[in-house]
Order: structure tokens, then sequence, then C-alpha cells
């Protein structure tokens, strides 16, 4: 998540969803929490039980928007021009919180001199690379205006460009490489050096360039792009505004409509904005909630399963590349000189030490070398171009579907049928299972070479480990029951593929081996572990996943705890060290295992305190809202007795609340840097975004590749010009990906007139691998449907219930037509523009099948993620089937549950619900 | 709750032990005559479901037929709103209604910027989770003729298949269309108020699944006041038309065991507006018949003794 990381330091939500329960006001924008994330939902329906009013602002009437107090209809896409225009509101009538902004943002900062805005470049900043469509943003003076000759010397120092990356975890890191094989640059390394006016009144501060990059966001400029009404704008805007301040405070909360845009992180940038403005940030019932669309996506970006970084944000080794040589070039490179990022080094080294353990020492750079080397693209759009053009060989997929769910899924087939091998580990055999004979739109099976070996998984249930939702708060889970037949979990799967793996190279002198053999992989458990029940438990061979959290959390290696007669574990992030004598997998975790015995994801108990810290452990520290120093106003009081959290204590000379703070422990409010200093002393008693090198909140950002501020852009497909630039019409730095396969419809067309987004429903889970097999969820949604206004059924003469297909220049689907008032035409520019929704839950496998949404959208990247934009798309619609045969109606393929009793189980115990009592 | 899961996951489970085919015979000859102690009477139960937070996820439906092992019915995409269950019946004890209330006039015609801008704003769309109003005189208990339905200790209305002959007399009697004959077994069938679970010290499943706590389970008289206060609450917060349906008798029904918290007419959520006990009808009925029969033999003496040739 760029747009939090760029803003505030962390890509990460930046409260917990609890906390939403003390909120005056929530926007939700781009989300659609009472159906994808309903069990979170019980949040925001408390804080509206307390008398919170709830937003939404959406394409489509959902179930959520049934609950909220208020329903803005807009359409998708233009989530820039509505939200760019509530921070032009807040401006110029003067609602933003003062004393907040001036203290705790970058809002004085001056900028250089010659950066240019898009509203002087129709469009574009300065620094625009036609050649590359890309920005240089020190060609195009996005850096801070320094003291002395306009400020550019400190980019002499070879390579300091890419220094700027570790300051933020998903900064520019996020996948760096983007195929142009030129990594981003950063305009500038040291903040301490920037110039400030406390006035706010020097034209080039961000405060001014602020005003003047939105001064044309006008709620008419806002209704006539989003095709709301302006006062419906207004009555959105006047709620945040008077719900935030000292007493009150607004939270906003984002999901996938937001980010699965081309211009998503900047969406999320804008949020992070106005919610400066707002003075929101850091405070309960503030901030920005990212509602994920996996259980445990935030894990898999913390632990790192992007191609581009290590554990714990550390950007990953790019090959090729000088700065990245050796240790130390590396390090010089990452770490940042103020703010917490100055302990790089301590964060890299032991990450090597827990990799390769004794193997790695000062003397091999701690087995630098032996760390991948990125040479290329590898995120999944990008990737899967590559395999549809017959570029890799072979594939793992853990929990994952593709062929179903991935962004124009038929390139996706299309790459997995180019496959030599394919290994799919899941639950059911999904569509990534039976691709090559199912499909279809594909060859017949004879064509298809890929050999797919299907690993039965277990479920969550069958096996232990550990959850890091939305909030970072990682649970564990304990082991119920074994799985049943030849069913291993993942953990098992990879372990023992790594230990066969370290066995076929044992005893290889070849350097480029040394890697796998030097890394530690012993996790066996000590003695076989037993069930809930007390019996031994049957699998064989499964690691112990605690062992794999303790390395995780770290060790002393020169201390032995008397305890265990092994290293002492650490107690977090601060005992780390870059001389050798600590290991630690993932430094953002560290204290997640803080004593042995003691796991604290294991911990589940209610306390007195509203926080909760005793329930699960979230990163970093255990800290539940970020930057909660923002929670208290510069002098370290509490800004009103309503909204405390976190507060210094003159007396005991230290900071205290019910969450743990998010700042050093015992800086008084009114310390200030001595010139030159640097780590965390550089970081002022005041300057709550510590792990901003200049401890602020960024309203500015140049760390985006896009541009330093966010701009309303269309989406790629879109039926209409950009009325705000109209000689830009789409981002310009969109990576597409040619084919015959992954056709865009590049401009405005009468061809493809009707927006399209896709969207979720509550009964099934993504592209259905786990929901679509099971009866009781199926016949709650058992087909596919598309959402669409009874003005555009008229149009087309589709009757609610018939039968109607949905174009796009990638593919064609058929739907059951849902007329309804739900969505409604916009006016847009003087015109009437129709939208419709789509569910993206159906393909070909499973017990209920049906048009997939998917095999309509396209592969395009954003330039800072690499995401795709299925929330907005151009299509065409008809009544009507497809030709050819029709599929056969879906019918429930497994007769369960059995009217037989259920085995080994008294009568009296058995379930009321057995219909064939007596028979 | 969690901690009473606990307490029970920690109890070994058992099985009934193994019968021979004669004893399995004459135990199911004797078990009918067999008369065990009755249960002591315990503190009334229901439920009370807000509809107000209701999100509509149904989780509510799938607790229920986990936990009951109740089948799927069929995959059938209805095309009203997103209910796909369409009604209760003896496999679907818990039915999420979607009721969708936009401007009045529906749009014919092809848009346009005139009619598009004169627009109203969006309305409402209702959500409401149903089930067995557990009535407190159930018309279902009365005309049971077999004892099958019985009132339980909680004050619950509950079907023992094993009794139940199938006559479908219940199905006939309850004025809101809870219960069904089951096709499998022969038998009705209906939400029992997780009368297992219960007993165990459990809440519902449905209460238990619900994240918005939109159903709420406890003491019946606990519920009424909560819901009060919470219709008290919402007048003054502008919902003037939130009301509670089935928290007091009314002259032609009983209370509810499980009632609601309503915004709009009951008929708009597919209730009668006004509930009536077919048991009222019956003091009429007999007095009708006995009259009617009366009548007949008179005129039927009549027929014969003044006729009398």
């Amino acid at each position: 998540m760029p747009g939090l990381g760029a803003s505030f330091g962390r890509g990460a939500a930046t409260n917990y969803q609890q906390d939403m329960a003390n909120s005056d006001c929530i926007l939700f924008m781009g989300s659609n929490m009472a159906e994808a994330q309903p069990v979170g939902f019980r949040w925001p329906m408390v804080a509206k039980e307390r008398g919170a009013t709830l937003i939404h602002v959406d394409p489509r009437f959902t179930r959520m928007s049934a609950v909220c107090d208020l329903y803005v209809g807009i359409r998708s896409g233009s989530d820039i021009a509505f939200l760019g225009g509530l921070v032009n509101y807040v401006l110029t009538n003067d609602r933003w919180f003062h004393e907040y902004v001036l203290a705790y943002t970058n809002a004085s900062t001056i900028i250089d001199e010659g950066f240019q805005d898009t509203e002087d470049l129709a469009g574009l900043f300065s620094g625009f690379d036609q050649q590359h469509k890309s920005y240089d943003s020190r060609e195009g003076n996005w850096g801070y205006e320094e003291p002395g000759n306009g400020g550019q010397e400190q980019q002499d120092v070879s390579g300091s460009e890419q220094a700027n990356s570790a300051k933020d975890p998903h900064g520019q890191q996020g996948h760096a490489r983007d195929g142009s094989g030129k990594p981003y640059v950063s305009p500038y390394k040291d903040m301490t050096i920037a110039q400030r006016d406390p006035t706010l009144q020097h034209p080039h501060c961000i405060m001014q360039i602020l005003r003047r990059h939105f001064a044309r966001y006008t709620p008419e400029v806002v209704s006539q792009v989003c095709g709301c009404k302006p006062e419906e704008f207004v009555r959105v805007a006047e709620l945040l505004c008077t719900n935030s301040g000292r007493e009150r405070t607004t939270c906003i909360a984002y999901a996938l409509g937001w980010t699965q845009h081309t211009t998503g992180v900047q969406i999320i940038r804008t949020a992070g904005i106005l919610q400066l403005l707002l003075g929101n940030m850091g405070r309960p019932g503030g901030g920005i909630m990212a509602l994920r669309g996996h259980s445990t996506i935030q894990g898999a970006t913390d632990i790192s399963t992007l191609y581009d970084s290590l554990p714990g944000y550390l950007p990953q080794p790019v090959a090729h590349d000088p700065a990245n040589e050796d240790l130390s070039c590396y390090i010089e490179y990452g770490r940042m000189p103020t703010g917490y990022w100055a302990n790089f080094s301590k964060f890299i080294v032991s990450l090597l030490k827990a990799w390769y353990g004794d193997a790695a020492t000062p003397e091999n750079d701690f087995g630098f070398s032996w760390v991948p080397r990125v040479d290329g693209d590898y995120s999944q759009l990008a990737y899967f171009d590559r395999m549809a053009k017959g570029g890799v060989k072979g594939y793992f997929l853990a929990g994952q579907n593709p062929a179903g769910g991935g962004p124009n899924a038929n390139v996706h087939r299309a790459g997995l049928r180019n496959l030599e091998w394919l290994v799919v580990l899941d639950w059911f055999e999904t569509e990534s299972a039976v691709f090559w004979k199912d499909d279809p739109n594909g060859p017949s099976s004879s064509q298809v070479g890929t050999e797919v070996f299907f690993i039965p998984a277990a479920a969550a249930q069958e096996k232990e480990g550990s959850l890091t939702n939305t909030q970072r708060l990682i649970q564990w889970h304990r082991k119920a029951i074994d799985p049943s037949g030849d069913c291993r979990s993942d953990a098992w799967f990879f372990y023992n593929l790594g230990k066969r793996l370290k066995q076929l190279y044992a005893g290889s002198t070849d350097p480029k081996d040394q890697a796998l053999l030097n890394l530690t992989w012993d996790y066996d458990y000590d003695e076989q572990p037993r069930l809930p029940d007390g019996t031994l438990s049957r699998i064989e061979g499964e690691p112990e996943l605690e062992k794999v959290l303790m390395e995780i959390n770290g060790h002393r290696l020169d201390e032995i705890d008397p305890r265990t007669g092994q290293s002492r574990l650490v107690s977090g992030y601060s005992e780390l060290k870059d001389d050798g004598t600590t290991a630690c997998g993932c430094w953002v975790y560290s204290g997640v295992f803080p004593e042995p015995g003691r796991n604290r994801a294991d911990e589940r108990k209610i306390t007195d305190n509203p926080v909760q810290p005793e329930w699960g452990f979230a990163w970093p520290n255990n800290v539940r809202v970020l930057y909660n120093r923002a929670s208290a106003d510069p002098e370290g009081r509490p800004w009103s007795e309503r909204k405390k959290l976190v507060w210094w204590d003159a007396e005991k000379r230290r900071w205290v609340g019910p969450d743990k703070p998010d700042f050093e422990l015992e800086k008084p409010p009114d310390y200030q840097p001595a010139p030159g200093a640097t780590g965390m002393a550089a970081i002022a008693g005041t300057q709550p975004f510590i792990t901003k090198a200049d401890g602020l909140g960024w309203l500015y950002s140049p760390s985006t590749k896009d541009g330093p501020l966010p701009t309303h852009y269309e989406p790629i497909e879109s039926p209409l010009g950009n009325l705000l630039y109209p000689k830009h019409n789409t981002s310009p730095m969109v990576r597409f990906f040619d084919g015959p396969l992954n056709q865009i419809s590049h401009t405005p067309t009468p061809e493809y007139p009707v927006v399209a987004t896709t969207f979720r429903l509550t009964e099934h889970y993504l592209s259905g691998p786990m929901s679509r097999f099971n009866s009781w969820l199926n016949e709650l949604q058992p087909e596919m449907f598309a959402e669409l206004s009874f003005e555009l059924a008229a149009e087309r003469g589709i009757v609610h219930g018939g039968w109607m297909t949905i174009q796009t220049p990638r593919g064609r689907i058929e739907a059951r037509a849902m007329v309804t008032r739900r969505l409604r035409p916009f006016v847009i520019e003087g015109r009437v523009v129709h939208q419709i929704g789509l569910p993206f839950h159906w393909a070909f496998a499973g017990e209920s099948v049906g048009s997939n949404a998917n095999d309509l959208t396209a592969l395009l990247a954003d330039p800072n993620v690499s995401m795709h934009e299925s929330k907005a798309f151009t299509c065409q619609v008809q009544a009507g089937r497809l030709e050819g045969p029709t599929p056969p109606p879906t019918v429930p393929t497994a007769p369960w549950p059995t009217l037989d009793p259920i085995p080994d189980t008294p009568a009296s115990a058995q379930p009321e619900g057995r219909l064939g009592h007596g028979k | 709750m969690a901690s009473r899961e606990k307490e029970l996951s920690a109890l070994t489970q058992t099985s009934d032990p193994p019968r021979g085919q004669l004893s399995e015979l004459l135990g199911r000859l004797v078990y009918p005559f067999r008369r065990g102690k009755p249960p002591e009477p315990r503190p009334p139960t229901g439920f009370y479901t807000d509809t107000t937070v209701c999100i509509g996820c149904k989780a509510c439906e799938v607790a229920c037929k986990q936990w009951n092992q109740l089948p799927s019915d069929g995959f059938n995409w209805s095309g009203n709103s997103y209910d796909n269950t369409t009604e209760l019946s003896a496999t679907t004890w818990r039915h999420v209604k979607f009721i969708e209330q936009f401007s009045a006039e529906v749009p014919s015609g092809l848009a346009t910027l005139d009619t598009l801008s004169n627009e109203q704003a969006l309305n409402r769309w209702l959500m409401m989770s149903d089930h067995c109003k557990h009535c407190l005189a159930a018309p279902c208990h009365q005309a049971c003729p077999t004892g099958a339905i019985i009132q339980n200790e909680f004050e619950n209305v509950y079907i023992q298949a094993d009794i139940c002959n199938g006559c479908s007399c219940c199905v006939a009697a309850c004025p809101f269309g809870v219960i069904t004959r089951s096709d499998l077994g022969g038998h009705s069938h209906k939400c029992t108020l997780c009368y297992d679970r219960q007993r165990d010290g459990l809440e519902p499943a449905c209460a238990k699944a619900c994240p918005t706590k939109s159903i709420h389970f406890g003491p019946i008289e606990e519920l009424r006041e909560q819901a009060r206060k919470r219709v008290e609450e919402l007048h003054q917060r502008g919902v003037p038309q939130a009301y509670l349906y089935g928290d007091v008798p009314t002259e032609t029904y009983s209370e509810m065991h499980s009632f609601y918290l309503l915004v709009d007419r009951p008929s708009v959520y597919g209730l009668p507006d006004s509930p009536f006990n077919p048991w009222l009808h019956m003091m009429g009925d007999y007095v009708r018949s006995v009259a009617g029969g009366l009548a007949a033999i008179a005129v039927l003496l009549l027929v014969v003794f003044l006729l009398k040739p």
C-alpha cells in the first residue's frame, strides 16, 4: 500500500477495526465493507448505534449503502475528483485543523522553485520523460528547496538517489522493477535541510502548491466528473468537516474499489492528504482503514511474498547493479540518515543471520551474496504475460486461482497452457487445476502440454499457523484435527520440498549452491505433536511453526537462555544489532515471541483496556494505532478528553495511555534535535511520523512514481475524456501488455459506451475456489448475474431475469439480468452514462459454474504496484445469450449432508435436521 | 459463551453402546411407553431481531443449516433482489428477506437528462432475517393432533419429529407460513431455537454467527426491555417509524418469543399486519356446527313426523 506509505511512512492500515466504533463519522469509499468484511463491520455498526454518521460513496447502492446514513453515487473511476473536491472544500472554507497541520505535516516545507504542477503543464508534472513514459523526479525538481544554491548537490554522491527507497515500507520499493530496466529515482535523501515557512505564505510552500493544485476541484466540477449532485457532495464535505477537529474524529475506509485502478495509489494518497488536513491521523476513531481482500494479505507483504522486497520491507537487491554489489553498498543505499530507517543495517544483518545461521560471518558479508537478485519484473501480471508468451517453464500455485480470478483470465489460462509443469495446492480442483480439460474457451485437452500435479491441501483448522489481518494483528491458530487422507499443510509441502532440495545438492561446492545449502532449515518437532484431544498426530514430517515464529521474532546469539539452553529470544527490534550477534527473520514482527513459551500471537486475553493489547500481537511493537503521538497536541496534552489515547506524563517523564506509544517512550515533547543529528535523535518531540525522515505526515510526497500530488485521470477504458486535463485522458505511466488476448479500447468509443465494474458478494469468496464447492453457499447465490438500471435495460430491450451478454475487446460473456433501481445512470458532462456491476465469483469449475467476469477485464498495470484496473472498464451490453450450446444447469454434485446419522455420535447428540428420521 | 464452548469441547466424545437386533427391536417397542422425568422449567428465552442493523449477509442461514445439518434446497436464482432462498421451509429454518424500496414510479422509458436530474434520491433496501416466531400461544401447537409439537422448558415451540405423523395441520395453522412438511421423511420441521444448544448452555447458532448483532438471543423479558430502549433511541435519532412487532399480545394474537424491530408496515416484510390465531375461530365454529347439527335434526324430524302420510 504505497499510497499510505508515501503519506505516513508505513504501508498499513493505521487504526484497528474495533476502533471504528470510536468514530464520529466514517466515510466508506471504494469499499463495500458490509458485504466483503461483514465480521469487521460489527464495529462501524456499533459506531452507528452510538450516533455516528456512516457515509457510503460508491457506483452501486449495495447492502452497505442500505445501512449507511448517506449514500452518494459516483461513476467508477472518478474517486480522485471526488476526494480532490473534498481537499479543496477543506482548504477554501478554512476547515483544516490549523495546529495539527502546522505541527505534524510538511505543509510549511518549501519545494524547489523549478517544480511545475499539473495545473501549469496541463496534466503532467515537471520531469516527464516522453520517451520512457516516466517521471524523473530530479529533472522535475520535485525535491525540497534547500539553503544555498538550489540544492541538488547531494545528488553527486553516487547512487544516493536510491537510498530514499527504504524510508517507505512499500514506498517506491514496491515493484521497483517495472520492466523499463530503470529503477525509480527519488529526488533527495536528507530531509533535515529542508526550508520551512510557518506562515504558509511562501508561493512554493507545500500548502500553497496544494491550494493551487486542487483549486479547480469545485463542487460543480466534482458533480460534472463524478455524476453526483453538487449538494450531495457538499453534504459529505460538511459531515467530514463537522466531525473532525479536537473533539471529534472521522475515519476513512477503503478496499479494492480504490486499489484496483491505474490511479489507485494516488486515490489513497488523496485520502491521506484529506485526513492530515482534517487532523484525523494517529487518533482514536480516525485514520485510514485499508480493508483487505484476503485473510492474511497484510502478512503476505510483511513477511514478503512480493518479488521485490525481503521480509520487513527491506528492498530485494537488484542484479547487475553496483549499488547492490556488496552489503556495505546495499546498506549505504538502503539506510536513511534520520528517522527509524537509520537502523537499516541492523535489520538486514539480523535477517541474514536468521537465514544463514553460522555460515553468515562478517568476513563473507553475512552471506549477502547468496540473497537472490531481481533481474526483471516478477509481479503477477507481468509474469503471466511472459508466461502467455512462452517464457516460463514451471509454476507453483498455493491457494491461488489465476485461471478464474486473474484480471483477463484468458491471458492467465493461456499462460498456464504454456507451462511444462504446474503444481496446484488447493482444497478442490479449481479452474487452475482443470483448465487443461474443462475450459470452454480453451483448446481440447490433447493440445495442452502442461503436466498438472494436484496436491490436496489441508484446511485452516487442520494446521497451525498465523494470520496477519487488515489491522496488522498477528493471530495464531492451533490445529484442531489432522487433515484427512493425503492432504497436507502448505508448510509441510514447502518444508519437505526444501529438505529434499538440500539433500539433492548436499556436498556441492559450486558457489551458486551455497545459498541453498547454508539456509537454516531445521524446524522439525522435537517430539511427535499431539492433537487437542491428546492423541498423537498422524502426520509425519510436519514442521513446528512456532520455531519459525521464534526465528522471525529474533534471537540474541551471544546469550544463552538458562530456561532453554539455547540463544535468548529478543524482546523487540530495539535489541537488534548489526555485528552479527542477533538474528531476526522479520524485524517488524520482532517482539511476537519475547520469551520461551510466550507466543503473543496466541494470546487471547480480554482486559479492561479498550485497546485490548493482550489479544494477539500487532506490529510494530504491539502498537494498535499507528502514529499515535499525533493523538496529543504538540505540548503532549490530549487534543480533548473525549479523544485521548497517548499523552506525555510530565511526572513520570514518559508517554502513557491505553495504547503503546508509537514514539520513543522517554522523548519529551519539547525535544529538539541538535544540528546534524542522525537516526531517531533527528526526530523532534513533536514529529509523530517516525518512519518518515522528517517525522512529518506528507501532504506532498515525491515518493510515488506518478507524481507528488494526486491528479484526476480517467480510467484507461472510459466513455469520457478528462474534463480537467483534456490533453491527458489517462495516467501517463500505465504499463500495457500488448497481445491478441489483451486488447484495450484506449479512447472513448461508441462501440463500448457502458462503464462496468466488478464486485464481490458476501455469499462467495473471490473467484470461488472455497465457496463454489459448498452447496450451502451456492444456494444463496447460485448463478452469474449482472446488475443494471431500468433505463439501460429499457434502452437495450433487456428484461429482468432474462439473459444478457456483455462484451469487451477481450471477450464476451452471458449473465442473468438483475434490473434494479439500486443502479442508476449518471449525468456526466451533460450526457447520460450507464454503468453495470458484475460479480466476479463464477467460472467453469466447481458445483456452481457460470460466466467469468474476469474474462472481460484487462491486463494492465499501474506504475507503483503493478495493479490492474478491474473496477472501471467499458463494455457493450445486449439482450440475449451467447451463441453455441447452452451450458447445462448447475446442480449440487455432492449429496451432502447425508440423511444417515453421524457415526460415533449418540442419538441424543445427532443434529436436529435429520429429515430422514424414521425412514 | 466462548468459555462454555471450551468447556464442552473438553468433554470426551461417546457413542451409544452397540445393541443387538433383538434388543434394538425391543427398545423401539418399549420406548413410546417410557415416561422420563419432565425437565425443570427454565427462564423463557427468545430472539429479538433488530432489522435496522441487518446487513443481509445470510450468515444466520448458513450457521443454521450447518449446525442442524440441513441440506441445500437446490440452486435457483430467483431474481428477487438477493433473496434466492425465497421462503422458510422444512429444510430452511432461517431466511433473510430483501426488500428494495426506491422511488415510487419505476422508470419505464429511456433515460433523459430531464428525468435523471429531477430524480429523487435513492431510498431504502430493507433486510430482515426471518424464522419461527415461537408464539406463546402457538396455533401449530394447538392444531397438532399427536402432541408432536410441544412447548419446551424454555417456552420455545418444538416439533418432535419422531412423534409427528405428517398430517400437516400445523402447516395450515401457522399464520406466518413457517412450517412445511418434508418430502424426505414426511414430518414437519422448523426452527427449534437450537434446543440442543440451549440445553448445553450455548446460544443458538444464528445469533452466534450474526456479525452485526442484529439477532439477539436471551431471556425474553430482558430482550423486550432492550428492544424498547432501542426503539426510543431510534425515535430520538430521527427514525420515528421504528416499532416492535410481536413483543406484546394483541386482541387476535399472543406475544411471540421471537419478535422484530421494523421500520415499515409488517406486510412490507411479508408478515401479516395483524396476525390472527385460527383458534379464535373455534368457539364460533363449534357453536355454529352444534347449532347447525341441531337445526338439521329438527328439520329431519319435522320432515319425518309432519310429512308422515
